[in-house]
């Protein structure tokens, strides 16, 4: 009989927030080591955590989009563990009462059915700091930079079934977050990472014993690591063996999972609520509020796409996976009034060139307005698509609007029929064999006139008034 | 110019209206409570640190402050005390313990910006309990204090020093804390007058915590009318302390001279049971009689839970304090043991070696109520009692105005006579730690002296935010007795 794979997902995002959960220090990535703790992430004697209530507004947010209940009443408690990036000796979370409880995510399979991931939780948490074990000669250095981070933990029930649903699922998830605002989805700056509880039991038989596995940091990382898993656990059972619970770290350079701690390792957390920060509480209206801010989430705006401006469903959700590109475009097909243009080149071109240089959509140098302008003259007919690619990428280079590069560089497209003739005569005139073969029935040697003509005119002749010239004056 | 030493007897009224009208200068009560500390604190310990050159620096510049007219108010150029728990940037805030006894703060705490801000002169940070684990201040790493009534006895703890010091006249009034009688206890046992604030009243930030849900700062001085003055400058809010509230602060000696009479006072019967000394009983009962003289009326009241306070107040206080206490760990400040030979070998040794028993034994204690498989059979089960010791309070207040009875079931008893016992000691505080468990404000003042000359305190208990009324209620019978003026001999 098979083995069936089970997998539950446990993803820390880093809130997108100015500062800290429980201080007034910056999160900005990449400072220089403890620029930015402040007495309360030092954990000074005295201090006190107060609540940053922006971490509470984008918990509330994912809650919603994830059609989770929120929590009237939650409450911080404290982890208590030891360890030198844990300046207080305790994390502050939530344990019993977490703000966001029992939501949901639907994902699209590969066969195209819609299967849906229960999420048991999210709560709010504080980050830890970072040890720094390079270049200490023999001992360890400290930055508490990341102490106190808002994260938001989101727990999925175990109801993934192979590797790829897995992705499936955190990718959904990292595009939401970013969707919502709440996270930047930076993976390799650790802003969003992922922990994966894998076991493996006989179809209809009791969970496994299952393995949790940390630093995944890419989606192909996890992918990877799990499957790796899986076939680790599937091999031990098989030989009689049994699957211990345990935390296993995921090596990408050797692409397996290693024991981290056993279970008996596992630290006794003695939680309980944190006596310095009271139950948080959410009214109705409160949450009312951030739901009257909520932008419109990527799958109703996907429908929208699809049924209001006639996209197709490949179009629409590409487009609607970051929330800056769907803007982006909703204002360019809006000033075209041609959503189908609009789509094909902001799915195309701007987001080729987006990727080329590994720019997010925010950082596109070439605004909505000015991209409108470009494809109003490709509905003028003032350029073919073909010679708007070129003005685009000049655009790109900061070489000016688009009317202006049209104008400097001379790529008004040649619609003067007198002009397109002269240089159709001019072509027949000097490729009198391959007309002879046309005209004997090798109709292919179209496009080689095409290519002639596009060349003679430096692409800028009209291909419609092109087309449909040669093809009169082919055909005699 | 009066003599230094009868500066120290005036009230905080007199003497900063002293300093105001030109009668003294800050500079010269600052000496003369400076020249006091040096005089009689060899015997008695109440400080860990003096700050002489700090505090005659700060009177020169608050003299001129306040000749300029750049500063009045009730607290313009008077000295005070800080217990050695509340962070004071650039002075040592050593807790008492070997752990912290080289820890120089980065910041002021609220109270002390507060104090401040208000002109006061600080004189010197006050011996005390370790992180405030005591009933007797013999838990210090800097030694014990002695009680100025008895210089035998303990001057009760853990704001052992600061009760102390107030007594002998080296301050006119200091800032303690009180997680569960901290406050009461001393002032009790040294015959002065204390107030433990409704929890939430006065921020916590920049206190070092001791138990969070339990601690609270408070005002200790000679007399109800200092306690007022004292309080109305360092409570409010503060947002940087979530349980801190968000209610305004009255003037509190605006009250001071209300009719007490149809004031209800409650007596509860648990309070009045066995274990309490005869003289301590004698005491509170001729105290409850000149309360009937000036009108109020008295009704027995009962807090059927109190009796298991005492229980439920150990296991939450050493939870919170294992968990608080976490931060002291050898890595960023405070002690660090010598070589550590790896990681666990710094924490274990800079622990063990940096807190004293008491605090050890808290953790401990507190660290196992919280493991698995004990956290809801202790914790849990505590802090559903605690709701129920409450409750008892708030349906006695919906009967009376306030609720009297002894601070302590004795007076103050000889160094060393329980250190070997700790749950006798524990059963010191069985008459405050009710209030601490229910958030509710709590005060003691002197109604007499045992005949060995010691010290007897009353408790007064109010309701949530009624410190107003419950300082006049103290104030009252301090303009019909003396016995809050009385200085130990030896220190007169």
């Amino acid at each position: 009989m098979a083995w069936e794979t089970v997998i539950g997902l446990e993803i820390h995002a880093q809130l997108s927030t100015n500062s800290k959960i429980f201080s007034g220090s910056s999160i900005a990535y990449g400072a220089e080591p403890n620029t930015q703790a402040s007495l309360v992430d030092l954990g000074m004697p005295g201090v006190l955590p107060v609540l940053n209530k922006k971490a509470v507004e984008m918990a509330i947010r994912l809650g919603l989009a994830i059609n989770a209940t929120i929590a009237p009443r939650s409450v911080f408690a404290r982890k208590n563990y030891f360890y030198p990036d844990l300046p207080k000796g305790y994390q502050i979370s939530q344990f019993e009462l977490p703000v966001v409880a029992d939501g949901h995510l639907d994902i699209t399979l590969e066969n195209g059915d819609s299967k849906r991931i229960g999420i048991t939780r999210a709560h709010l948490e504080e980050d830890a700091g970072k040890s720094l074990h390079e270049d200490f000669d023999g001992q360890s250095g400290i930055d508490l930079n990341r102490a106190g981070t808002p994260l938001l933990e989101i727990v999925s029930e175990p109801d993934m079934r192979s590797a790829r649903e897995a992705v499936a699922y955190l990718k959904k998830l990292h595009a939401l977050v970013r969707y919502l605002g709440v996270c930047d989805g930076n993976m390799q700056e650790g802003s969003f990472r992922c922990d994966a509880n894998v076991s493996v039991r006989r179809p209809g038989e009791p969970f496994g014993t299952r393995a949790e596995i940390k630093n995944l940091n890419s989606f192909r990382f996890i992918e990877r690591a799990i499957n790796y898993e899986v076939e680790r656990q599937i091999e031990l059972l098989e030989a009689g063996g049994q699957v211990v619970q345990e935390t296993r770290l995921y090596d990408p350079d050797r692409d397996e999972t290693r024991s981290m701690r056993g279970k008996e390792d596992a630290n006794d957390y003695r939680y309980f609520p944190d006596p310095d920060l009271l139950p948080l509480e959410i009214s109705p209206a409160e949450i009312e509020a951030v739901r009257a801010d909520m932008p419109e989430l990527p799958e109703r705006r996907k429908q929208r796409f699809m049924t209001e401006l006639g996209l197709s469903e490949y179009d629409a959700d590409l487009l609607v996976q970051v929330r800056e590109l769907a803007d982006y475009f909703e204002t360019v097909a809006q000033g075209c009034g041609d959503a189908k243009l609009a789509a094909n080149w902001v799915n195309g071109e701007v987001s080729n060139t987006l990727n080329a240089h590994a720019l997010e959509p925010v950082q596109n140098p070439v605004s909505a307005a000015a991209l409108v302008q470009l494809l109003v003259r490709i509905q003028d007919n003032t350029v073919s698509n073909r010679i708007a690619r070129d003005v685009f990428a000049a655009m790109w280079a900061g070489e000016g609007s688009a009317d202006t590069i049209i104008e400097q560089k001379g790529l008004k497209q040649i619609t003067d029929t007198g002009a397109i003739e002269a240089m159709i005569d001019a072509i027949i005139a000097d490729n009198p064999a391959q007309v002879a073969e046309y005209r004997a029935g090798k109709e292919k040697l179209f496009g080689f006139f095409v290519g002639q003509a596009m060349k003679a005119s430096r692409g800028k002749a009209n291909p419609a008034a092109l087309n449909e010239m040669l093809k009169k004056k082919l055909e005699g | 110019m009066p003599q230094a030493d009868s500066i120290t007897t005036l009230s905080l009224r007199e003497l900063q209206q002293g300093i105001q009208d030109g009668r003294f200068s800050v500079m010269e009560v600052t000496d003369a409570y400076l020249d006091r500390i040096n005089r009689h604190d060899g015997t008695l310990n109440s400080f860990i640190t003096v700050t002489h050159e700090q505090a005659r620096a700060n009177a020169v510049e608050t003299d001129n402050r306040i000749r300029q007219g750049k500063l009045a108010g009730p607290l313009a150029g008077v000295p005070y005390a800080l217990k050695d728990l509340f962070c004071t940037e650039g002075v040592l805030t050593s807790c008492a313990s070997k752990m912290l006894a080289d820890f120089i703060a980065p910041y002021d705490a609220h109270v002390a910006m507060q104090l401040k801000a208000a002109g006061g002169v600080l004189l010197g940070k006050n011996n005390m309990d370790e992180y405030a684990m005591g009933s007797s201040n013999e838990n210090s790493h800097f030694g014990p204090v002695r009680n100025p009534w008895d210089t035998a006895c303990v001057p009760g703890g853990s704001s052992g020093g600061g009760a102390a010091a107030v007594a002998a006249r080296l301050a006119p009034f200091v800032l303690g804390t009180d997680t569960g009688g901290s406050i009461r206890q001393p002032a009790s046992f040294c015959g002065i007058t204390g107030i433990k604030p409704t929890y939430g009243r006065i921020s916590r930030y920049g206190m070092v915590a001791f138990a969070s849900s339990l601690d609270q700062c408070g005002p200790m001085a000679v007399s109800a009318e200092d306690c007022a003055i004292a309080l109305g400058a360092v409570a409010g809010f503060d947002e940087r302390d979530s349980t801190c509230a968000n209610r305004p602060v009255p003037d509190y000696t605006a009250s001071l001279g209300d009719s007490l009479a149809g004031l209800k006072i409650g007596l509860p019967e648990e309070f009045f049971s066995a274990g309490l000394d005869n003289e301590v009983a004698s005491a509170i009962e001729a105290a409850v009689k000149t309360y009937e003289r000036l009108g109020a009326v008295v009704k027995s009241v009962t807090l059927p839970n109190s009796k298991l306070a005492i229980p439920v107040y150990y296991v939450v206080a050493m939870a919170e304090c294992s968990s608080n206490l976490s931060r002291f760990d050898g890595v960023r400040f405070g002690y660090r043991c010598e070589n550590p030979q790896d990681l666990r070998d710094l924490y274990e040794r800079s622990r063990w070696e940096g807190f004293g028993d008491e605090v050890k034994r808290r953790i401990m204690i507190g660290t196992y109520a919280l493991s698995a498989g004990y956290y809801d059979a202790y914790y849990l089960k505590a802090q559903q009692v605690r709701s129920l010791i409450q409750q008892d309070f708030v349906q006695a207040l919906d009967d009376v105005d306030v609720i009297m009875g002894p601070t302590c079931p004795s007076t103050a008893f000889e160094l060393g006579a329980k250190t070997d016992d700790p749950v006798a000691m524990y059963l010191e505080d069985i008459y405050t730690v009710p209030l601490n468990l229910a958030g509710l404000p709590g005060m003691s003042f002197p109604v007499g002296f045992s005949q060995a000359g010691k010290p007897i305190g009353m408790q007064l208990i109010g309701n949530y935010f009624d410190e107003a009324r419950m300082l006049n209620v103290a104030h009252q019978y301090q303009q019909q007795t003396d016995w809050h003026t009385r200085v130990p001999a030896q220190f007169v």
